[in-house]
């Protein structure tokens, strides 16, 4: 029954967004439960990887991979450069697909859904999981018609609400303050730290449930990236977060889990804080104790 | 002994290669230097305002300006949709071992080295004849409307012989669009057609208009062409519609300096109606190199 309604949402198309966000205000009211119904459901599974494996070409860049993701938490991803983490979180929403020779095999499951199923609208898919890349890398555009974009192409025409939309993610984004008199200035202009935190108000503008964030502090300096880890613990909140980094003290203070890939292979996956003071596999240990990677 | 010898050889050899580069800038000085000590003086209002008088030796060349302009405008219209098209296939949803994309590009490489007469044999056969002549049979029966030369058959016949720039400057263009931009735009949702239209092609517009540019300014030199396919001797008319035959700058030297009554008096016009030609493709081609840098230095802020 619950699987239906789910399935609807996925297969949503491009002029629903605001149908989509009166739903999510619904969703929202309905989660007012006894607390003990809300303790289970803020555990429960988000996503979800089963026996997933990865292929470009015929080299396999992720081994019979099982991760659970679960809602409301961040969930870090480590491992040495070319692990398959970034492969990794690019399966999440089907980033992949652009890449010519792929093939892959499992399941990765999106509130029980199979998001590699044939009849699932890709669009409605990435404005569910969103996405924020290494690079920072807005549009050559202005910095409001950068937050604007998903909205835009979802069909959203009317100023009132673009204008909302924009100001409430840029704030989520704790941008609003630095930009809010030059919304329409070129987002080129900006710090290397407040064009990440465009492309994470870009990101948010439509609303998605699960953010992807693939080393989104790699390129930016301690304040900076100071300022990007507080924003994403406030983001916890409201969404889901899955994070790739190379940074272990980041994983370390910004994440609820914590998983350790090695060679494409999923090592260990457990709390975060068992992870760095506990960890069960001898590897993850020589890892996150700094003997190699 | 032999080792001063190579020494020599050396020098020698250093200063050919000096030589070989002067020799070019040498002859562009000549040929510039020459077309404008001898056009200069016939540039007047009257030389673009007026048409030709008393069998080309006096007047001016505004039906020639007129009919290039024309031309070019045309041949515009034709060229950029259909190779910003093909680029964009080429580039964007063509993969790049396919057995089409491979026979495109086989096909644009040739097409830029097929001599241009060839393109106007081609313009009289295929456009004059077999379209136009096809387009006569089924619409005027027993008149000539359609298949004769025409503006439009020569535009057409340059649109295909100036494709292959227009198509190379567009994929030039669409590469330089950093697929970080593509994948942003399909990490929100995105459809390959929306990232396309919102996206590339918009970050695309210098260089094609760059590719136009480049287009235009080799069309309007070309003669070859369009000798077959439309342009005439001498109008009393300038074109009105696309079935209308039209002077053409460069046709216009060429017929001044073989077929003037008198050569001598000719001549001044013919060194103004150079010089124009001249200037305007210079033109051309400065526009075009000052958009490219420009896009390649907003491109290196945008990394």
């Amino acid at each position: 029954m619950q699987r239906d309604g789910n399935q609807k949402e996925l297969k949503l198309s491009g002029s629903d967004i605001t149908k989509d966000r009166h739903n999510r205000v619904l969703k929202d009211k309905e989660e007012i439960v006894p607390s003990v119904e809300k303790e289970a459901s803020s555990r429960k599974l988000k996503m979800e990887t089963q026996n997933l494996n990865f292929y470009y070409g015929t080299a396999q860049a992720l081994k019979n991979v099982n991760l659970p993701i679960r809602e409301n938490h961040i969930t870090a991803l480590i491992g040495p450069s070319g692990c398959g983490k970034s492969t990794f979180i690019r399966t999440l929403n089907r980033m992949n697909d652009i890449i010519p020779g792929i093939r892959i095999e499992g399941k990765v499951l999106l509130d029980g859904i199979d998001i590699y199923r044939e009849d699932i609208d890709l669009s409605a898919l990435r404005r569910k999981v969103g996405m924020v890349f290494q690079k920072s890398n807005p549009f050559p555009k202005s910095i409001f018609e950068n937050v604007a974009y998903g909205l835009r192409i979802g069909g959203v025409k009317n100023k009132n609400i673009l204008e909302e939309v924009v100001e409430k993610a840029l704030k989520d984004a704790a941008l609003w303050e630095e930009v809010k008199d030059k919304l329409h200035t070129s987002s080129l202009d900006i710090s290397g730290g407040q064009q990440q935190r465009v492309c994470i108000a870009r990101a948010l503008a439509i609303e998605p449930e699960v953010i992807l964030m693939d080393e989104p502090a790699s390129a930016l300096d301690p304040i900076s990236t100071g300022k990007i880890e507080e924003l994403i613990l406030d983001l916890k909140r409201d969404y889901t977060i899955v994070i790739v980094t190379h940074n272990m003290q980041q994983s370390a203070r910004i994440s609820d889990y914590t998983g350790f890939f090695l060679l494409g292979e999923l090592v260990e996956f457990d709390q975060t804080s068992k992870i760095f003071t506990n960890p069960k596999d001898r590897r993850t240990e020589d890892y996150v104790t700094g003997r190699f990677g | 002994m032999s080792r001063s010898f190579s020494k020599i050889q050396g020098y020698t050899f250093s200063g050919l290669t000096l030589l070989a580069s002067l020799v070019i800038v040498a002859m562009l000085g000549v040929i510039v230097w020459n077309i404008f000590i001898n056009g200069y003086g016939t540039l007047s209002w009257g030389f673009f305002t007026r048409a030709p008088e008393q069998g080309m030796t006096a007047g001016g060349i505004f039906p020639a300006i007129f009919g290039t302009v024309a031309l070019v405008i045309l041949m515009t219209i034709a060229v950029v949709p259909l190779g910003v098209l093909t680029a964009v296939y080429l580039h964007e949803y063509a993969k790049p071992d396919s057995v089409i994309a491979r026979l495109v590009r086989a096909a644009v490489g040739n097409l830029a080295g097929v001599p241009s007469i060839v393109f106007g044999l081609f313009g009289l056969g295929f456009f004059v004849h077999f379209v136009g002549g096809g387009i006569d049979k089924l619409f005027y029966p027993g008149e000539v409307a359609w298949g004769q030369p025409a503006i439009i058959w020569a535009a057409l016949t340059l649109a295909v012989l100036t494709l292959p720039v227009v198509i190379v400057s567009t994929e030039e263009a669409l590469r330089a669009v950093p697929n970080e931009y593509r994948e942003a735009s399909y990490a929100l949702g995105g459809s390959k057609w929306l990232t396309i239209r919102k996206i590339v092609l918009p970050h695309s517009v210098p260089g094609i208009l760059t590719g136009a540019i480049l287009a235009v300014g080799r069309g309007a030199g070309e003669v070859a062409p369009i000798m077959f396919t439309g342009a005439a001797y001498f109008l009393p008319y300038l074109p009105s519609k696309l079935n209308d035959q039209f002077m053409e700058l460069g046709y216009h030297i060429f017929v001044m300096s073989t077929q003037s009554p008198d050569v001598e008096k000719t001549k001044p016009i013919l060194y103004g109606t150079v010089l124009v030609l001249l200037i305007l493709t210079f033109i051309l081609n400065l526009l075009a190199i000052l958009i490219r840098s420009k896009i390649r230095t907003a491109q290196r802020r945008a990394r």
